[in-house]
């Protein structure tokens, strides 16, 4: 109820907003309400919704606020919805069957790769992100991130609207408001205005940018993104004088060395195929590729490595500089002399294969050593062979990007911009601290625009913020890896008013200034001749767009006609009326039988179809490296700090800070020490035991051994870290740092990791972690050098796993190549199922009356990538749980993939080796005989199938499982709620309630789909049809899963792999899953080289079999 | 021939002291419920077990509105303070059939003061114990279906799950436990409803002695009955907890796997049992003056089968060591070694062992023997330990089992500590309900304890026998003061 004195207030505000005079007047209102005396009046006068202004939500609620998300997805309500037009079906698109899923092909773009990608799509909604095995660029692989970028575009945290200083406004409001400025800005060409991107690969986009810098020359167009090829392209100019983009074959490598290159995690999985093809042992290919791997900090590239030498990130240059010189290379000269033998039995392993190794340094390593690998490349003669050059894919490479953001800070700071306009990132979050674009600094833009698909950061400090469009939703192309183009198209029309980068350029144009993004990416495209890029006849029979058969015939297109894909994805119910494509009508074209003249409209409908432009890769470009970059004086370092050193590095599950609110990922466990929810510092044994942190860990938790590494961090449980304050060239860390012991991570030596301590992510991501941007300079952007100090503080961290020691049991085997090659019998295992007291033989004669699924994953090739994880998170619909539940060891996936030291020497140990744990499905498995009600059961086919909605929950099945992979839902933890992740889920797997085990089904929907095609054609499923999630996802192709019955099956073959073995096979379980080992190639003449024990493998398990004689 | 008395009072002690008649026995049993006082005690003991029990219910209610997981039950540890506690109840269920059934057809007389009570407790005790099964189901609504009823799903439970045993043996268990008390409560219920003023009582005593007039027909009946009772209860003594061990030793746990299970079970049970009937009854004799029923010889015999009991668990400890190495197997032998002394929870095996093997070596001395008090604490060790030694076992094998990558820990949260300690006060609140409407004593029986009642008198066979007394009496210590 109002009172006298609030009135008086009000007039008072009232009159206040009426003194200012002028244009300010009508921008001010909004402004207004952010002044302190209007909050206070809100307070006096609205106390309840006074609470409301100043909403945190804290990650601490965040499995109560799923719950309650309904609320805010009710928002959508509130937005102006587009009108929406009911067209019933005359001609039924032919191809869409309700309740089947198709499978479009689209792209996401990160860093400036883009991955090719199809998504499957259910009754017009995407609900499962597939590699596109027909690109090029990435063959059928795919990340934990493109995985996990389905649950973004679902997340009910994106923004919703245009808003205008956070109050709601409309896409015309904004185009109104746009146009004037614009055309106020043309006065001076346009030279007030800034463009700042991420990385740029989109031809569109670069086109436009092109004809835009022709209308508004004094415009200008930066690139800045956190993780970027910066000392990639300093490198190239220092060796060849020009940036140039390099291009590896490391499915021609018979000998890699990556100094500090994280290949396996980088977001270019290409990469992982191509070196798995080198990597596969068989009995006619025994000889497989070598990994030497030179690291200042750990990763799951070097895991893998055969030989790996740990060094400190200022000593990389010397490294290479000493690898250089033992490569003969002339004029080189090195101060380091240490690992002398390492680096000269390594050069003599490279020469030995000239033409056939590959060298790549990573991002995180100074212009210097990618010169130096150039020049290694050049010496060995790789170059042409495994190593291909070409023109940079993003324009404007010649700068690298900070030295673009410089440029761009100096101008505001110098006043010169009127007009920021941000299209996608976050630069008021993770540009350097020193370039920061902080408040202050973009209060002296008098107009700030955003595009993003969060109001982060950024979004909060421009004064127009507008819904970025999700890739799912949006026309657009980009380039990948290998240079070849590919088309994006939506799956679904936006949820939200959204808009995407093209079309926010394209309101900067006079003319066509509103046009859509399919008109402005196909009108490009146009542009391009398309035609003529074709090479591919539009008859030829193109391979279907999905994992070969996965399913079936939906989704196999019939090549004589390029069925309009783009209409499709716009003519499905639901969503069906948005004006995206005016080829609507080509739902009801009629299938050309005869070759179609390859006009535009069919070679588009291609290319959409296909999702990239056969041959648009750039030419290899023909390059000579000089060692003339030696005699330059090196570039100042920055000052020494402290006494450690500090890498900063991406974060493996949330990139640079833009997955953060991705529950998916933020409950992936780290590949490497399988903590969740948060960032930590890795440190040393030795460094942390020298500083004091962590010092509660007893010698004999830590002590080398068959028992070693027992408890690294977690004394058997309790994942307490202590918290130390960082500094980081003079910079603190705001919040302390939880520091975590790896073994492998060199002395001395500090890894922190970006992406974390946002303060507006989201309510999954805000106020997670510390945050390395605090802290990250220009002139250190990777690594530097600072002090830690433990601050006395504890923290509880959450890791899927306490225990990275096998214990001397045999669980994953590694085995010496040598050894294993020389030996016929080794690893070999016997086979109990004679000895069973209860022989089911009337279970063998079903089984071999039916199909036979088996799993075989191949730990050889298996790099630990976490693929699997998310794409079985997706497929099965698997609850996040939170970081809570986590630490109650209640997470949920069904596929682990678990990680184990070897060796016995903690500071440099072997691996850690992984192995993905998911359900064995066991032929006597012991869940099944203690379930009382009868919930888990065996089926005809050999699969252990799980009843959800007979299970009672009594848990004992999982107790008696030796493998540990059942899951039980302790609590309500899916959301029932949320429309967004209603939409999301797939249909086809049961939603668990609470109280109800789950576990992995081997994607019996996807066999049962399978099968349903096979009956139609009334035969068996053929090997390939039935692919489970994990599978499809592989980039590595370490899981093959099929028909063991039939004998010319890749799975009946490598069941009958010497590697093959079974786990925990002295249980007699009879798992369908089996393992192939792993496999060390080293090189004997390594001062490394771990000669293997007889009857061991290199990760120190005894193993209990016959004598090899 | 008075020092003879003396001798004959050392060697077979009286199960009732004083001067007792038949009456005074009636009077005194049966004013507890009907006519004294309630005594104020009883009220403070009971409204504090009465409002610990209102935890179990607000801990109960908590529990079905989110789900179990409120406990830090977890993966791997799918069982844990809810089995703990399940086997536990259970366990200390056994000693009242045990007293009632097995002593009966043993002929021990002197089960008959303590047989009343400890039958209480048995269904007390069971009535807590058939909580926890159904309420550690993830869905406890559906719990029902491990029940073999017939259902349109046309699905049995199946009885290859010792979960499925376990809801037999229980079933029964508690059904006949029941029955046998009750049974055994009849005429005593009758000489209530003879006595009892108010009418309210007096209906329902009717009611509940079913016509009881005591006449020859009745006891002939009662006693085939009670004997035919206590000939079904003595096998489900043993098969109980026989069962609920093969919950664990039918899994392939290390730890869990172990055939000798059963008859390791039943001593802890008997054990666990012994020393709940003397946590309770200690207290009693004193509070209700029951000291003349419940003699001290009571008290000292029980301690006697506590601690026989008691070693055949420290014998189980012992082998449960043995077999882990010598099965050779390397998970086994890892589990022992993790109990003993690698593990995170080895500090639980040694206070298992302090109370469970050490604390009983007490009563090897007449002196602690003979101590009410010292007999109460080890008891109360006893409690503890039995705990512990379910702990050890469920906890302590399955958090590291085969794959050290999915090892994990267990710590109880607070509702695991409530469900506990509610039960606890669930099970005083029916224990005082007991003594306050039911005689805690079984009257009858205790008359037949009197010298009235043994009209024959064997006093001519006594004196007979004096020089084979007085042998015996040199090799006997002196009598404690």
């Amino acid at each position: 109820m109002p009172s006298k004195d609030s009135k008086q207030n009000f007039a008072l505000l009232r009159d206040k907003i009426l003194s200012q005079n002028g244009k300010e007047y009508w921008r001010s209102v909004e402004e207004f309400v952010d002044a302190p005396e209007f909050k206070e009046f809100v307070t006096r006068e609205y106390p309840h919704e006074a609470e409301v202004w100043d909403n945190s939500l804290s990650r601490r609620n965040f499995v109560k606020v799923m719950g309650a998300s309904l609320a805010l997805a009710g928002l959508s309500g509130c937005v102006m919805q587009p009108p929406e037009k009911i067209v019933p079906y005359v001609h039924a698109d032919p191809d869409l069957i309700p309740g089947k899923p198709l499978y479009f092909a689209t792209g996401m773009t990160l860093g400036g790769v883009t991955t090719g990608l199809l998504a499957k799509s259910y009754d017009g909604r995407p609900i499962k992100v597939e590699g596109n095995p027909d690109h090029p660029g990435s063959q059928g692989a795919t990340d934990v991130l493109a995985q996990a970028s389905l649950l973004n575009m679902y997340d009910p945290d994106r923004s919703q609207e245009v808003t205008y200083r956070g109050t709601p406004k409309t896409w015309p409001n904004f185009v109104t408001e746009l146009r004037g400025k614009v055309n106020e800005n043309r006065v001076d060409n346009g030279a007030g205005i800034r463009f700042l991107t991420e990385t740029v690969t989109s031809p569109t986009l670069i086109e436009q940018f092109k004809q835009l810098s022709a209308e508004l020359p004094g415009a200008r167009w930066y690139q800045y993104e956190p993780i970027n090829n910066d000392n990639a392209t300093a490198g190239a100019k220092l060796a060849f004088g020009s940036p140039v983009h390099t291009i590896y074959k490391f499915d021609k490598a018979d000998r890699v060395l990556l100094l500090d290159a994280d290949i396996f995690s980088d977001f270019n999985v290409g990469y992982i195929k191509d070196y798995t093809k080198r990597r596969q042992w068989s009995e006619e290919n025994k000889e497989i590729n070598r990994l030497y791997v030179v690291e200042s900090s750990v990763s799951i590239t070097g895991a893998k490595a055969d030989h790996r030498l740990a060094v400190k990130p200022s000593a990389m240059p010397e490294v290479a500089k000493a690898i250089a010189a033992a490569l003969g290379i002339g004029g080189v000269t090195s101060t380091n002399n240490e690992n002398a033998a390492w680096i000269n039995a390594l050069a003599k392993d490279l020469m030995a294969s000239r033409g056939r190794s590959v060298v790549v340094a990573g991002r995180g390593q100074s212009p210097i050593v990618h010169a130096l690998a150039h020049a290694m490349n050049a010496a060995l003669g790789n170059v042409g062979q495994t190593v291909v050059y070409t023109d940079p894919l993003s324009p404007n490479s010649d700068r690298t990007q900070i030295d673009q953001l410089r440029e761009l800070v100096t101008d505001i700071d110098a006043g010169k911009v009127k007009m920021l306009v941000i299209i996608g990132g976050n630069p008021v979050y993770n540009t350097p601290v020193d370039l920061r674009l902080d408040e202050d600094r973009m209060n002296k833009v008098p107009l700030r625009i955003h595009l993003g698909e969060h109001y982060d950061e950024t979004g909060e400090l421009c004064h127009w913020h507008i819904s970025g469009k999700h890739y799912l939703e949006s026309w657009s192309d980009g380039r990948s890896n290998d240079g070849t183009a590919s088309i994006m198209q939506p799956l679904i029309s936006p949820l939200y008013d959204s808009h995407n980068a093209h079309e926010l350029v394209q309101l900067f144009f006079k003319e066509n200034y509103d046009k859509k993004d399919y008109d402005i990416v196909k009108g490009f495209w146009q542009s391009q001749n398309l035609s003529s890029t074709s090479t591919t006849p539009a008859a030829a029979p193109a391979r279907p767009p999905a994992p070969a058969g996965t399913t079936g015939n939906a989704t196999a297109q019939p090549p004589e006609s390029p069925t309009n894909a783009a209409a499709k994805a716009t003519a499905t119910p639901g969503n069906a009326p948005e004006k995206l494509a005016p080829t609507t009508t080509g739902a009801a074209t009629p299938p050309a039988a005869a070759p179609v003249p390859k006009n535009f409209e069919d070679n588009w409908r291609k290319v959409v179809h296909d999702g990239f432009i056969p041959n648009s890769a750039p030419q290899p470009k023909t390059v000579t490296a000089s060692t003339a970059f030696l005699n330059q004086p090196a570039p100042p370092a920055p000052g020494n700090s402290g006494n450690l050193e500090i890498v900063i590095q991406r974060d493996p599950c949330v990139y640079d800070g833009r997955f953060v609110n991705n529950g998916w990922l933020q409950e992936l466990p780290n590949p490497l020490n399988k903590i969740t929810w948060e960032n930590v510092g890795l440190i040393s044994p030795k460094t942390a035991a020298r500083l004091g942190v962590n010092r509660n860990y007893k010698e004999r938790e830590l002590g080398g051994g068959e028992e070693g590494y027992a408890f690294i961090n977690t004394k058997g449980g309790n994942k307490y870290s202590e918290l130390v304050t960082l500094t980081y060239q003079g910079a603190q860390i705001s919040k302390g740092v939880p520091m975590w012991i790896t073994p492998g991570q060199p002395d001395d030596v500090i890894t922190i990791f970006m992406g974390y301590g946002r303060t507006k992510a989201g309510r999954v991501g805000t106020g997670l972690g510390y945050n390395a941007y605090d802290v990250r300079r220009s002139d250190a952007m990777d690594h530097g050098t600072g002090d830690i100090k433990p601050n006395g503080e504890r923290t509880e961290i959450a890791s899927t796993q306490i225990h990275f020691n096998m214990e001397g049991r045999d669980l994953l085997r590694v085995w010496d190549l040598e050894q294993f090659n020389g030996n016929e019998k080794i690893g070999e295992q016997e086979d109990f199922y004679p000895e069973s007291m209860y022989p089911y033989e009337q279970h063998q004669e079903t089984y071999e009356k039916n199909h036979k699924w088996g799993m075989t994953i191949d730990l050889n090739s298996c790099v630990g990538c976490n693929a699997c994880v998310i794409a079985c998170q997706s497929e099965n619909n698997i609850a996040v749980v939170g970081k809570e539940q986590v630490n109650r060891s209640r997470e949920m996936h069904w596929l682990r993939v678990d990680a184990y030291y070897g060796g016995d020497d903690l500071n440099n140990p072997t691996g850690p080796a992984f192995q993905p744990v998911l359900c064995q499905q066991c032929e006597q498995a012991p869940c099944e005989v203690v379930c009382p009600v009868h919930a888990t059961v065996h089926s005809a086919e050999g699969l252990n199938d799980m009843t959800y909605n007979r299970c009672v929950g009594t848990r004992y099945c999982s107790n008696n499982c030796p493998y540990k992979v059942r899951r039980f839902n302790f609590l309500l933890f899916q959301d029932w709620d949320t429309p967004q992740f209603k939409l999301m889920r797939n249909p086809e797997v049961t939603v668990r309630s609470r109280g109800v085990m789950e576990k992995c089904t081997y994607c019996t929907q996807r066999i049962a789909a399978a099968r349903i095609e096979a009956e139609k054609d009334g035969r068996a499923i053929r090997d390939g049809e039935a692919v489970t999630a994990c599978q499809s996802v592989c980039p590595a192709d370490a899981i093959i899963f099929g028909d063991m019955h039939d004998k010319d099956s890749k799975i009946a073959r490598t069941k009958q792999d010497r590697r093959n073995y079974t786990l925990l096979n002295e249980l007699n379980t009879q798992p369908r899953t089996t393992y192939l080992a792993g496999l060390k190639n080293q090189n004997k003449e390594m001062p490394d080289y771990k000669a293997p024990k007889p009857h061991s493998g290199m990760m120190g398990a005894e193993r209990a079999e016959p004598e090899a004689e | 021939m008075q020092d003879l008395k003396e001798v004959q009072r050392r060697i077979y002690p009286p199960m009732v002291e004083g001067d007792h008649t038949l009456a005074t026995v009636t009077d005194k049993i049966s004013d507890v419920a009907l006519k004294k006082k309630t005594p104020f005690h009883w009220f403070i003991g009971f409204g504090i077990a009465f409002m610990i029990a209102q935890m179990l219910m607000m801990t109960i209610i908590w529990l079905l509105a989110k789900g179990i997981g409120i406990w830090g039950t977890n993966q791997p540890v799918g069982w844990a303070f809810p089995i703990i506690n399940f086997v536990w109840w259970i366990g200390i269920g056994h000693a009242g059939t045990l007293i009632s059934a097995i002593l009966l057809l043993l002929n021990q007389k002197w089960r008959t003061s303590i047989n009343r009570f400890a039958e209480a407790m048995t269904l007390f005790a069971v009535a807590c114990a058939g909580l926890y099964p159904v309420f550690h189901t993830g869905r406890p609504w559906l719990a029902y279906w491990l029940f073999p009823y017939p259902n349109t799903m046309s699905i049995w439970p199946q009885f290859r799950s010792p979960l499925v045993w376990d809801v037999f043996a229980v079933s029964t268990y508690a059904t006949v436990s029941l029955l046998f008390w009750y049974v055994g409560l009849i005429p005593d219920l009758a000489t209530l409803r003879d006595r009892a003023k108010n009418r309210f009582f007096k209906f329902v005593y009717s009611i509940l002695s079913w016509g009881w007039r005591g006449s020859a027909r009745h006891w002939h009946r009662f006693e085939l009955a009670y004997l035919i009772l206590a000939g079904i209860s003595t096998p489900l003594v043993l098969s109980v907890h026989s069962i609920v061990s093969l919950d664990f030793s039918v899994s392939q746990l290390p730890g869990w796997h172990a055939t000798f299970f059963p008859p390791y079970f039943v001593g802890g049970a008997i054990y666990a049992g012994f020393a709940m009937v003397l946590i309770l009854c200690i207290p009693l004799r004193h509070l209700y003056n029951m000291k003349d029923f419940i003699t001290h010889t009571h008290l000292v015999y029980m301690g006697k089968v506590m601690m026989a009991t008691g070693f055949i668990v420290g014998y189980s400890y012992l082998f449960e060591a043995f077999f882990g190495w010598y099965s050779a197997s390397q998970y086994e032998w890892f589990m022992i070694k993790s109990r003993i002394w690698t593990g995170p929870y080895w500090y639980m095996y040694w206070l298992l062992l302090l109370c469970n093997v050490s604390a009983i070596q007490l009563l090897w001395f007449k002196r602690f023997r003979n101590s009410e008090v010292w007999l109460f604490i080890v008891s109360i060790f006893v409690s503890i330990g039995m705990w512990l030694e379910r702990f050890v076992i469920i906890v302590g094998s399955i958090h590291h089992d085969f794959l050290p990558s999915s090892w994990g820990m267990y710590s109880p949260t607070i509702f695991d500590i409530s469900m506990f300690v509610g039960t606890l006060g669930f099970f005083f609140t029916l224990i005082y309900l007991f003594v306050r409407f039911v005689p805690m004593i079984s009257i009858f029986e205790v008359r037949t304890l009197l010298p009235e009642a043994n009209v024959h008198g064997h006093q001519e066979d006594f004196e007979e026998n004096v020089n084979e007394i007085e042998y015996i009496y040199d090799r006997t210590d002196p009598p404690n003061a």
